[in-house]
């Protein structure tokens, strides 16, 4: 196995009863690159997504995370909060999943628990306030300061995180995800429903998100523009198996994907396929 | 009761003489049907052991006439205040008055409250009614913690307050352990069944978990009816020690702390002793509930309340944190439970009911949940409005009851409605309750 | 095993009351979404209701029994019902698009106005009537002397449980208002687009579900022969146990999870102690939870993520 890859899925299938939703899907996200993962809907991204993130378990198949130490955890064997916690592996959701009632800071401070859990002795050294703890607690504040300011929110630091507009939230989501300071950010359609100007200043974060802190991306995108701008490496799924993988430019030209999209909706393939250009 | 229901079409609502009439008239109908055997007829077991009965119509007609006329002032009343829907809504420049206010008023109150044994030493009364109130303000803070800020619904609440109480009442009669050391011993066991009620059932979710809560406190209470070796069953424990002043009795005795102080003794001291004990220990709960929330701890609690699922994409161990939230709400109710038992010196199952966890999750959700100040209020109100209707004794749940479903009806989020933030880089903005999730569980 | 034979009777009607009251909070819960805690009230109200239409039956000169249970049966259920449709215009309905605790707290309250108003109407002494259908059959007379017994009142509760359920299955599952109610279940905007009156549909379910609750509630003025103003608590915290052990929502559920109730109630008295069988009751509701979290006939909750 090449050292260069943080993430590997072998074999994965995920069944729902009958229903097969992901059939024997192998593919491999390349380190401090930005992988995406399309196809059109019901093709099983975000089951995959779910997979990899411990919200389904897998029923076949492994999912290997090999982090820069050369430490490998089996995702597979993992769930729920263990994956994030331990593996290091962050994500968004489709529909934002912010604390509508907390403000965006409160959001990122929210998802530096683990270190600050730590920090505060278990709670206990925080209760009595010890100097270590409000170092530590301030530090959290700064990391998620500098967050608020790298995504545009600053201002609105101190609004409560479900008054903010859409774009506003998709961005936090992807700062309240890096403030756990993870290995792999998994990114669930993070351009749906963004303007174009909106779309254009994402994938200015995704890039300096890759270089400036060496974060492997994966992402599901339907947003071709997005797809083809930034990704390194794609990988096209279509009834839950994979039917194409490659470079942009060698996917968009792949007959087989091409197909996937027309056989989905021809007008919306052809669409894709032109906002691709 | 009136009968007239409550939310009617906002777009078109008629107004008129006839329509309020006609509304009233059937409310009235609706009334006269509903009671008419229930008050109509009064039922009773005769003496030779069969049922009797009579009638009266007397009360069947004042009760219908009390629902028509309540009909038309409610209608009146509506069309005044206009729709039910534009009340709840309250411009933000209020809300940020109210909260400036709520500070003052939260310092007001300390201080009157500290000052409460002062200004009515003689009313041993006021007194005792200052510590019940302070004992369900302890209790709603505990519960808090739980309701308002993990969003997990505890309707056996009353379980841990009994706990607590049977801790301190058994240990203290049969080992002959002073208050002070039963006091922490208390609180960690009902914290302890806390973890053991919370391991199984936290993953239900929402109304499960309220059934299952509720369900563990009917047995706890019914454990306690049953195990009479123990605990007395339904004849309660009595003789249960008083607190001391750290050794020193407040009693009439000679190593009494009036005698050591060379003052002439009164029972009155030891009123002002609890009353400052279950103040302390209210704003120690207070105090550490402040603390928790601005800790990681807290900010997961209330993390978990909006949105589960994330919380766990964040490698937050959701389990764990509803058990602290749980553990640390029924160590509160354990705390209140031990200084419930050596107030009363007597106590038995009866005064850990149902009814007990449903007044104190009322004084949660009408405080508004998650909020302190708003708990302490709704406290105040519930346990003193419930002392006003001491001489109609019969009548006093009943009015508890329409009480709860009006207040319900017309402050839904609770007295105090916003949030405010745990953190802040520029300045502390209140968080309207329309954002705020209650959480599933 | 004739000693659980007639244990297994004993259960089995009981149960069938505990189920009837478990419908209404299923129908409720499936379709509004809260637990009506007002609920075991209501059937305790039925009880009431039953027991005063009997008195003053009896006092008119009336003889014929079957005749004054079918007209007792019919007025306890119109009243009932009213008190249902009541309860939810006045507590529930300004509540409906509310915070989720609200309207819970809003029937935990007209539980209390209902315990309180039968207490301060009726007098808190508990109401005795006399046995009014006597009888019964011994099924088998064991070699020990033990007598497997079936009374007639037992039969009465079966036969009436067995056809009102018959009828509300054909409600449910046959009739327009069936219909509206179970699309309202689904999806209470969509429902009301394609022209269901979604409040009438609400409505009409606690309706429903009140007069089974007081039929319920006759039943166990027949069999047990009292009625008291507190009996509404524990009934209904057993029925809603029931309702949950089915699978709420469910409504063979809650039917079987009456007579799963009532089984393990009467088996716990007979076998091991009687003080302990309510305790039996709900630790029982904490294992299954534990293990079918969503009970034993609700359907698998899938987390949308």
């Amino acid at each position: 196995m090449s050292d260069n890859h943080i993430l590997t899925v072998d074999h994965l299938m995920m069944r729902f009863g009958g229903i097969v939703a992901v059939n024997d899907l192998s593919f491999a996200a390349e380190r401090g690159k930005i992988t995406a993962l399309i196809g059109p809907n019901g093709a099983g991204k975000t089951t995959v997504f779910n997979c990899i993130t411990g919200f389904y378990r897998p029923s076949g198949g492994a999912i290997r995370l090999t982090h820069d130490d050369g430490r490998t955890i089996q995702l597979e064997r993992l769930n729920d909060f263990r994956i994030a916690k331990r593996a290091k592996v962050a994500r968004t959701f489709q529909n934002i999943r912010l604390f509508p009632g907390m403000t965006a800071l409160e959001n990122l401070m929210v998802a530096q628990h683990n270190a600050l859990m730590r920090a505060s002795g278990l709670t206990f050294l925080g209760l009595i306030g010890v100097p270590s703890w409000r170092s530590a607690e301030r530090a959290a504040i700064d990391l998620a300061r500098a967050w608020l300011t790298r995504v545009g929110l600053l201002d609105r630091a101190d609004d409560a995180a479900g008054n903010l507009p859409y774009g506003d939230q998709r961005r936090l989501e992807i700062a309240r995800a890096m403030c756990t300071e993870p290995a792999l950010l998994c990114l669930d359609e993070p351009a749906a429903g963004l303007n174009a100007r909106e779309s254009g200043a994402l994938n200015e974060l995704l890039l300096s998100i890759r270089a400036d802190q060496g974060t492997s991306i994966l992402l599901i995108e339907h947003d071709m523009s997005v797809v083809m701008e930034i990704s390194d490496h794609v990988v096209v799924m279509d009834y839950g198996v994979k039917i194409a993988e490659g470079t942009p430019q060698a996917v968009r030209d792949d007959p087989k994907v091409i197909a996937a999209y027309l056989g989905a909706d021809e007008e919306e393939a052809i669409a894709v396929m032109e906002s691709a250009t | 009761m009136s009968v007239t229901p409550a939310a009617t079409s906002h777009a078109s609502q008629p107004s008129g003489a006839a329509f309020i009439f006609k509304k009233a008239l059937i409310s009235a109908v609706v009334a006269l049907v509903l009671f008419s055997l229930m008050i109509g007829v009064r039922t009773e077991a005769g003496n030779q052991g069969g049922l009797i009965y009579w009638t009266r119509f007397g009360d069947l007609a004042a009760m219908v006439g009390v629902v028509f006329g309540g009909s038309i002032i409610v209608e009146l009343l509506r069309q005044w205040w206009g729709p039910v829907g534009t009340i709840r809504v309250v411009p933000p420049q209020v809300q940020a008055t109210m909260a400036f206010a709520g500070r003052w008023l939260a310092t007001a109150l300390l201080v009157f409250t500290f000052l409460v044994p002062v200004i009515f030493y003689d009313q041993r009364y006021i007194l005792d009614l200052g510590i019940l109130v302070l004992t369900y303000v302890m209790l709603g803070w505990g519960l808090n913690v739980v309701v308002g800020l993990a969003g997990l619904l505890d309707l056996g609440y009353v379980a841990f307050y009994a706990v607590g109480a049977y801790s301190y009442a058994l240990l203290a009669t049969y080992f002959d352990l002073s208050f002070w050391v039963c006091l922490p011993l208390a609180g960690i066991l009902a914290a302890f069944w806390g973890v053991l009620l919370g391991f199984p059932v936290l993953r239900l979710r929402g109304d499960y978990l309220a059934i299952v809560t509720l369900a563990f406190g009917e047995i706890i209470r019914l454990v306690i009816i049953n195990w009479q070796s123990l605990t007395g069953g339904p004849n309660g424990v009595s003789g249960i020690p008083r607190p001391t002043l750290f050794g020193i009795p407040l009693d009439n005795s000679d190593n009494g702390l009036a005698a050591k102080l060379g003052i002439e003794f009164s029972p009155t001291h030891r009123i002002v002793f609890l009353f400052y004990l279950i103040l302390a220990m209210a704003l120690l709960t207070n105090w550490v509930t402040i603390r928790l929330r601005r800790l990681p701890i807290g900010r997961a609690w209330e993390a978990l309340r909006e949105d589960e699922v994330a919380c766990r994409a964040l490698g937050i161990n959701t389990t764990t944190t509803k058990l602290t939230a749980f553990a640390t709400g029924a160590m509160f109710g354990g705390l209140a439970g031990a200084f419930f038992a050596t107030r009363q010196g007597f106590i038995s199952p009866e005064s850990f009911t149902f009814q007990e966890s449903a007044l104190v999750l009322a004084i949660v959700v009408l405080g508004g949940m998650g909020s302190q100040l708003g708990v302490a209020l709704a406290a105040l109100a519930m346990i003193g409005g419930f002392e006003l209707f001491r001489g109609f004794d019969q009548y006093r749940m009943l009015v508890f009851g329409m009480a709860m479903v009006f207040l319900m009806i017309w402050r839904p989020r609770g007295l105090i409605g916003h949030r405010a933030p745990t953190v802040f880089l520029e300045r502390s903005q209140a968080i309207s309750s329309d954002l705020v999730k209650e959480g599933h569980g | 095993m004739d000693y659980f034979a007639q244990q297994l009777i004993n259960g089995l009607v009981l149960g069938s009351i505990y189920g009837l009251i478990a419908i209404g909070y299923t129908m409720v819960y499936g379709i509004v979404g809260m637990i009506n805690f007002a609920h075991g009230d209501i059937f305790m109200i039925g009880g009431f209701i039953a027991l005063i239409t009997f008195l003053i039956l009896v006092s008119l000169g009336l003889t014929a029994i079957p005749v004054i249970l079918l007209i007792v049966l019919l007025v306890s259920m119109a009243i009932t019902a009213l008190y249902g449709w009541t309860i939810e215009r006045i507590a529930y309905r300004p509540l409906r698009h509310s915070f989720r605790l609200a309207p819970m707290l809003s029937a935990i309250g007209m539980s209390f106005v209902l315990t309180n108003f039968s207490q301060v109407s009726q007098g808190a002494r508990v109401k005795p009537v006399p046995p009014i259908i006597t009888g019964g059959y011994t099924l088998h007379e064991g070699a020990s002397g033990f007598a497997v017994q079936l009374s007639n009142i037992q039969i009465v509760v079966v036969i009436t449980t067995v056809v009102l359920l018959a009828m509300f299955t054909w409600i449910v599952s046959r009739t327009r208002l069936g219909r509206d109610m179970r699309a309202c279940e689904q999806d209470q905007t969509m429902a009301s687009l394609l022209g269901v009156d979604v409040d009438r549909t609400i409505s009409m379910t606690f309706v429903i579900g009140a007069a089974l609750a007081a039929v319920a509630g006759m039943m166990y003025l027949l069999y047990y022969g009292l009625v008291d103003f507190f009996m509404g608590f524990v009934a209904g915290i057993k029925a809603f146990t029931a309702a949950v052990l089915g699978g709420i929502g469910s409504l063979p559920g809650a039917m079987l999870g009456g007579l799963s109730i009532g089984l393990i109630e009467t088996m716990w008295s007979a076998y091991f102690s009687v003080e302990y069988k309510d305790v039996a009751a709900f630790s029982i509701l904490i294992v299954v939870l534990i293990f079918m979290p969503t009970g034993l006939l609700g359907r698998p909750t899938v987390e949308k993520v």
